[in-house]
């Protein structure tokens, strides 16, 4: 019985486990060492919270990554002091770039060896202060319980962000009192989350009298949940508006729905950016104008007026000046935008016969087919095989995580996702090797989910290693791995922008992949031609543990379409395959 | 064998623009909880987003609260300008981010420390140009002279200019404190 005034004493270790339970963690990923051995003694000491130990701590924060942004709740990582906390900056800057919640708990020395040069010492809070979106070195065990709250907060709240906690080992030792959540009340930080009335109505004015407008909406919707979405998809459907989705938002909106263009930028659909290039208003919501997107900023969407709905109020008015910036959360506005709408009846003021005529000039865009690709009976293609999954997966409503890269591109083009939280890619920092991590932390997740990784050669053999975390925790998930034998991005840079001379990305000498998954006790399959592969994908999906599928590809595809360097949205090279303007009519 | 094969120059993957617009200077008052590594993380966004700073000062102004007052004077376009003032509100600590420039002509004070050496009649020169700038003598041996100026920042330049060709040897700013006119505090939240 704990009396409100007389707190609960008890050691740094167990207030860590107790503070995460109190949490609603129920899974956390982590490496042991010296400097957290008395958390991973109350570990071991209790069965609520389930720990599964990976073999790279890079992996551990992708795995929380992975089950943050497929489960909206936080991910967590525990690790050791040094290099234990060094391995982890590069998932905590993905976490930072992709706005995803985690929390990662570091071991450090003793205070008293703090600043000695100790065994395994770093200056956690220093080297991850630029990375995190905020960070903690807690000196005091009484500070602890109210520091992991803190952390919570600040990892769910505003934007969303990896923040660090670094827990001396004496700390961990020592006796303190535990704080539960709910007394816990941050001193400064209170994002705004509704948007200013005014910015909305003159938002909604815009939308109104739009003649060629579009939705453009990113990773944002998918961060601020379930209403966010509902409420995007009420307003589309209701404006009768096209929408386009960056790579950080598929699946906000229904790839299968009329209304989508499919994703926009650097390698994003014909139609969609022609489309944002020709809009007149553009409805911007959780995205942030990267430059993937944007392409010549002196070009982006030259003619439009620009509505932009973010939490976060540095991101407004960034990169690009828009007309009409609303600060709050995604959800909170739309909910608030949809409501005015229908109070106003709004509808009723479109102009239907612009918006006809804006249709039929996207149509026009669309019939050039622009992700067309020459079909081969001899070989795979590689966006053969990404459709072929799809065609073969979508009934089931698969989870799709993905490494960096071609195969990337590919899979946000050809696989249509339908719902959020369906794929899990890390699209602002570009980290190779977060694929397959980060579908352990779905899975684990997600246990009845079928969890597929999409990666290529290089990606997969940086964090391989986690093929082993897999059979340890019975997280049976399936690894299609598009081989060509190339970095294959990089080489199609180099032949489109460094005159085809392949420096260094070619990989001459690759693992007998089926073997090595067959060592890490997987089972293994390769697969060469277009009409084995159908059969080989099911066989994947029937099998009860995890598979690894090496699809051999063509070596040498391209990517396309692609927004080559300095040129904006309507200066796209596309496919010899894409339809050219004559024969789709335009 | 490693020479072009193809006319095509080597391009970018990064699309490349220049900026135009002119720069400003704008002085920052910045109310933040007083922890550790607060000035670290300031500093630290500026040196990683590539922001100027002209001047920083910082001291603890009310000690119960634990709270500091930063004052940044900062150059930048009003785009960049903007992003600094956003970036930031948004760092945890910070209370509260105020433009004092924006807000109107801030009442601006810097205090300095000048060593100036000499005898004869350069000594009598810097003497009687301090009484003009109304320096205070706060330190006195017979070939040296401590003055304490306090002004705006140009007066200070110009004074330290005049005490160049007389013997100075050693300054010291403080860098500014800056206040807003008016009966108006400083919102802090």
């Amino acid at each position: 019985m704990t009396n409100k005034a007389e707190p609960e004493m008890m050691t740094g270790a167990e207030i860590v486990l107790r503070a995460l339970k109190d949490q609603g963690v129920t899974d956390i990923f982590g490496y042991p060492g010296g400097a957290v051995l008395p958390i991973y003694d109350e570990l071991f000491q209790q069965d609520e919270l389930k720990h599964i130990l990976v073999r790279h701590e890079q992996g551990a924060v992708h795995a929380a990554e992975g089950y943050a942004r497929s489960s909206g709740r936080v991910g967590v990582a525990l690790v050791t002091s040094g290099p234990g906390a060094t391995n982890t900056i590069t998932g905590i800057t993905d976490a930072l770039m992709d706005s995803i919640p985690i929390v990662v708990i570091t071991g450090q020395v003793p205070t008293t060896l703090i600043g000695t040069d100790a065994f395994q010492e770093c200056d956690t809070v220093g080297i991850t202060r630029p990375a995190t979106k905020h960070n903690y070195l807690v000196k005091d065990v009484n500070d602890l319980a109210r520091i992991l709250h803190e952390a919570f907060y600040v990892a769910t709240h505003g934007r969303p962000g990896p923040v660090v906690v670094d827990i001396p080992k004496d700390v961990q030792f020592a006796t303190g009192p535990y704080v539960p959540p709910e007394n816990v009340q941050h001193r400064t930080y209170h994002p705004q989350t509704k948007g200013d009335r005014k910015a909305i109505e003159e938002a909604l004015e815009l939308i109104a009298s739009a003649r060629r407008p579009i939705f453009y909406t990113g990773g944002g919707v998918i961060n601020s949940g379930r209403k966010a979405v509902e409420a995007l998809r009420a307003l589309v459907k209701d404006t009768g508006f096209p929408i386009t989705s960056t790579l950080m938002g598929l699946g906000s909106f229904p790839a299968s729905d009329d209304q989508w263009l499919g994703m926009l930028g650097m390698h994003g659909t014909y139609e969609a950016n022609l489309a944002m290039h020709g809009c007149d208003v553009m409805i911007a919501v959780g995205a942030r104008f990267d430059d993937r997107i944007t392409g010549r900023l002196d070009a982006f969407s030259p003619g439009s007026k620009k509505i932009h709905i973010d939490i976060d109020p540095a991101s407004i008015n960034k990169v690009v000046p828009v007309d009409v910036g609303i600060l709050g959360d995604c959800g909170e506005v739309l909910e608030e935008m949809l409501r005015i709408w229908h109070e106003k009846k709004l509808k009723e003021r479109i102009d239907q016969q612009a918006l006809k005529n804006w249709w039929e000039q996207i149509n026009l865009w669309r019939a050039r087919d622009c992700l067309a690709y020459a079909k081969r009976s001899d070989a795979i293609m590689p966006q053969y095989a990404i459709e072929r999954l799809w065609a073969l997966t979508h009934e089931l409503d698969p989870i799709i995580t993905t490494d960096v890269g071609q195969h990337q591109m590919w899979t946000a083009q050809y696989f249509r996702f339908d719902e959020p939280n369906r794929l899990m890619t890390s699209g602002g920092l570009g980290t190779m090797g977060y694929g397959l991590p980060a579908a352990l932390g779905a899975k684990a997740a997600n246990p009845d989910k079928q969890v597929i990784c999409i990666s290529g050669d290089g990606s997969i053999q940086m964090n391989i290693q986690e093929l082993s975390t897999a059979i340890q925790h019975d997280l049976p998930v399936k690894v299609f791995l598009l081989n060509n034998n190339y970095l294959g991005m990089v080489r199609q840079w180099q032949e489109l922008l460094h005159g085809n001379r392949l420096s260094e990305s070619y990989v001459e000498a690759q693992p007998d992949f089926v073997a090595l998954a067959e060592a890490y006790h997987w089972k293994g399959m390769h697969v060469t031609r277009p009409d084995e592969l159908d059969d080989a994908i099911r066989e994947m999906l029937a099998h009860d543990g995890p598979v690894f599928m090496n699809v051999q590809v063509i070596h040498q595809a391209n990517c396309f379409p692609m927004i080559p360097a300095g040129q904006a949205h309507n200066e796209m090279l596309l496919g010899e395959e894409v339809k050219s303007a004559e024969e789709a009519g335009v | 064998m490693n020479k072009p094969t193809t006319s095509i120059p080597p391009a970018s993957t990064y699309f490349m623009t220049e900026g135009r617009e002119r720069e400003e200077q704008h002085t920052l008052a910045v109310v933040v909880d007083n922890e550790p590594g607060v000035l670290a993380r300031i500093i630290g966004l500026f040196s990683a987003r590539g922001y100027n700073i002209e001047q920083l000062t910082v001291s603890e102004t009310e000690h119960e609260k634990g709270i500091s007052r930063i004052t940044i004077v900062c150059r930048g376009t009003p785009r960049v300008l903007n992003q600094i003032r956003a970036q930031l509100s948004r760092l945890i600590p910070v209370h509260s981010v105020e433009d004092l420039t924006l807000k109107g002509d801030p009442i601006e004070r810097e205090l300095a420390l000048v060593k100036v050496v000499g005898e004869g009649e350069k000594r009598v020169e810097a003497l009687r140009l301090a009484d003009a700038f109304r320096a205070r003598v706060v330190d006195a041996h017979t070939g040296s002279f401590v003055f304490e100026i306090t002004g705006k920042s140009r007066k200070v330049d110009q004074f330290i200019e005049l005490m160049k060709p007389l013997g100075l040897i050693e300054v010291v700013r403080t860098g500014i404190a800056a206040v807003s006119r008016g009966p108006e505090p400083l919102r802090t939240q």
